[in-house]
């Protein structure tokens, strides 16, 4: 793998410019991970080197046990690599799942509060910034509502705007519209592509859906699986807003699946 | 473009969202009621029924008529004995909870506990904890020592095994939600962990105090303590042979039982699990 690929904010789409020293917000060094004893071991990750660019929006891609969920989980500090190293820098990470995880006992507002109440923020503050984050994903009338009387969609952009509220600059998804309907999936594309060109934040996005790669990533990676290697990269320079049904998109996806269904193929012989 | 899309988003939310019909109190309250007036109704014809047939002699099992003029005519030393029955229950209770919680956090949260007492608190729970009375009995002689001694031992497992099961029993992804969040040790266990135990805990309390009332009556029938209470009123009606006072205090037992479920458990489990939406709305 080469040094990493610039965001493309191609056409007239214009995303804040972070000004920082390091250009990278995340920096993936020839990371391993195995699971289980010497004797029976499942080598999920070999040797992934990946940079994350400030303000950039990176997909992977991959079929099942490729060590997406599992990269995501290093990233976001929740297990530790075997080999290699992460860098996140002083960028907070935070983690969406493909279940919302929202707590059944905490209404909308109560669940986008939590990580501020962790912070130890007052009470007002923590109020406004609630009323703001809902008010983002086009929740604020449904603050008061439990996770159960939402749907799931819904749920999951209270799951976003929770993890919003950690200010974090490191966004990591975890196939978090996995388990959607096509037309709400459609519309949180949309949301996400809007909030991420509104907040600058440095997305690293999971899924094993190819167009809904193409249609949010600068940049989609492709692993392999069992191990999960690095195939292929891909930059992708269509304009933004992207539509998923668009030709632009559909041909992209159409090289990348062929290529992925290469490297699924390897594994039927 | 901007306002389309949240137009198309606030559609689908509208669309998603279920409405629930709203049922007037009193209606609900009628539903509910009903059965357990024809249950009632029932059994007061059964009992006339077997009074009819002379099924026992008078002095052994009285008639509903009898026992409810025997209750209203001892009612002033009933509700004596009821209060300080009830205030032993109540006491030895808050005590089996600090006791349960504590105990159950601990094993809950610390490996090497578990593995020692773990079992053992199961153990304890299935051993029937009138068995401990006559050694409680010698350690702290006829006093309330002893009765608050048997109503812990009898309550705290439940309520620790409640609390452990509820600990086990957080889905992961909750953990995972938490720590993602940043909630470290003490924050991770008030906002998460504390919480997502709360329905199986509240089952271990209503589970305790089901073991704490029956120890506790066990103890009076059995202790001879000073004082009025309803076990020793149904000691005493049983040493002069009058069934319809031992049937009355039984009537206030079985009241007490069933006014301690209605008021405070079930519907503490009822609110909770509405709360957490562990019900189907549909039917509930």
């Amino acid at each position: 793998m080469t040094a990493p690929v610039q965001s493309e904010f191609a056409g007239s789409s214009t995303t804040p410019v972070v000004e920082d020293s390091s250009r990278d917000a995340v920096l993936i060094d020839h990371v391993s991970k195995v699971f289980g004893t010497e004797g029976d071991s499942l080598h999920a990750l070999d040797d992934i080197t990946l940079h994350v660019a400030k303000g950039e929006f990176v997909c992977l891609l991959g079929a099942s046990g490729c060590g997406k969920s599992t990269l995501l989980n290093l990233v976001a500090g929740l297990d530790q690599a075997t080999a290699g190293t992460i860098d996140t820098g002083d960028n907070r990470t935070t983690l969406m799942f493909q279940e919302s995880a929202l707590f059944p006992w905490l209404t909308a507002r109560g669940n986008v509060e939590l990580p501020l109440k962790i912070r130890k923020i007052a009470r007002a503050e923590r109020h406004r910034k609630a009323d703001e984050l809902l008010d983002l994903v086009s929740l604020k009338a449904f603050g008061g509502k439990l996770p159960h009387e939402l749907s799931g969609g819904m749920r999951q952009r209270v799951a976003l705007a929770r993890s919003l509220a950690q200010e974090a600059d490191v966004l990591l998804m975890d196939e978090p519209f996995g388990a959607l309907d096509a037309m709400t999936r459609d519309v949180l594309h949309d949301e996400l592509e809007r909030l991420w060109r509104e907040t600058g934040l440095s997305v690293i996005f999971v899924t094993h859906n190819v167009r809904e790669a193409v249609r949010l990533g600068d940049r989609v990676i492709l692993l392999s699986s069992r191990p999960g290697r690095i195939v292929e990269e891909y930059p992708i320079a269509i304009d933004r807003p992207r539509r998923l049904d668009s030709s632009e998109v559909a041909e992209q996806a159409r090289t990348i699946t062929d290529r992925l269904k290469e490297e699924v193929r390897r594994h039927g012989r | 473009m901007a306002v389309d899309e949240r137009a198309l988003t606030s559609g689908l939310d509208a669309l998603e969202v279920r409405v629930a019909p709203r049922v007037s109190r009193g209606r609900r309250i009628w539903k509910s009621a009903w059965p357990k007036l024809l249950a009632i109704a029932i059994v007061l014809a059964f009992w006339q029924f077997l009074i009819w047939i002379e099924w026992k002699p008078s002095f052994a099992f009285a008639s509903p008529e009898e026992t409810f003029s025997t209750l209203f005519n001892n009612w002033d030393l009933i509700m004596e004995s009821m209060w300080t029955t009830l205030r032993r229950g109540f006491q030895g209770y808050a005590i089996a909870i600090v006791i349960g919680v504590g105990i159950g956090a601990a094993v809950a949260r610390i490996p090497v506990l578990r593995a020692a007492i773990g079992s053992m608190i199961t153990g304890l729970q299935t051993m029937p904890s009138v068995a401990w009375y006559p050694l409680a009995i010698i350690i702290f002689k006829l006093s309330e020592g002893a009765i608050f001694f048997v109503v812990v031992i009898g309550a705290a497992p439940s309520i620790a095994n409640g609390l452990i099961n509820g600990v086990d029993n957080i889905s992961p992804v909750l953990l995972r939600a938490g720590k993602v969040l940043g909630a470290k040790r003490f924050d991770s266990f008030r906002y998460v962990i504390l919480p997502a135990a709360l329905p199986s805990f509240v089952g271990g309390l209503k589970q305790g105090w089901a073991f704490a009332w029956r120890s506790l009556l066990a103890g009076e029938i059995i202790g001879g303590i000073a004082g009025y209470s309803l076990g020793q009123q149904l000691k005493a009606n049983q040493e002069v042979i009058d069934a319809a006072g031992i049937q009355a205090v039984m009537i206030v037992l079985f009241t007490i039982g069933v006014l301690m479920d209605a008021l405070v458990f079930s519907n503490l489990e009822k609110k909770i699990r509405k709360r957490y939406g562990l019900v189907d709305a549909a039917a509930a």
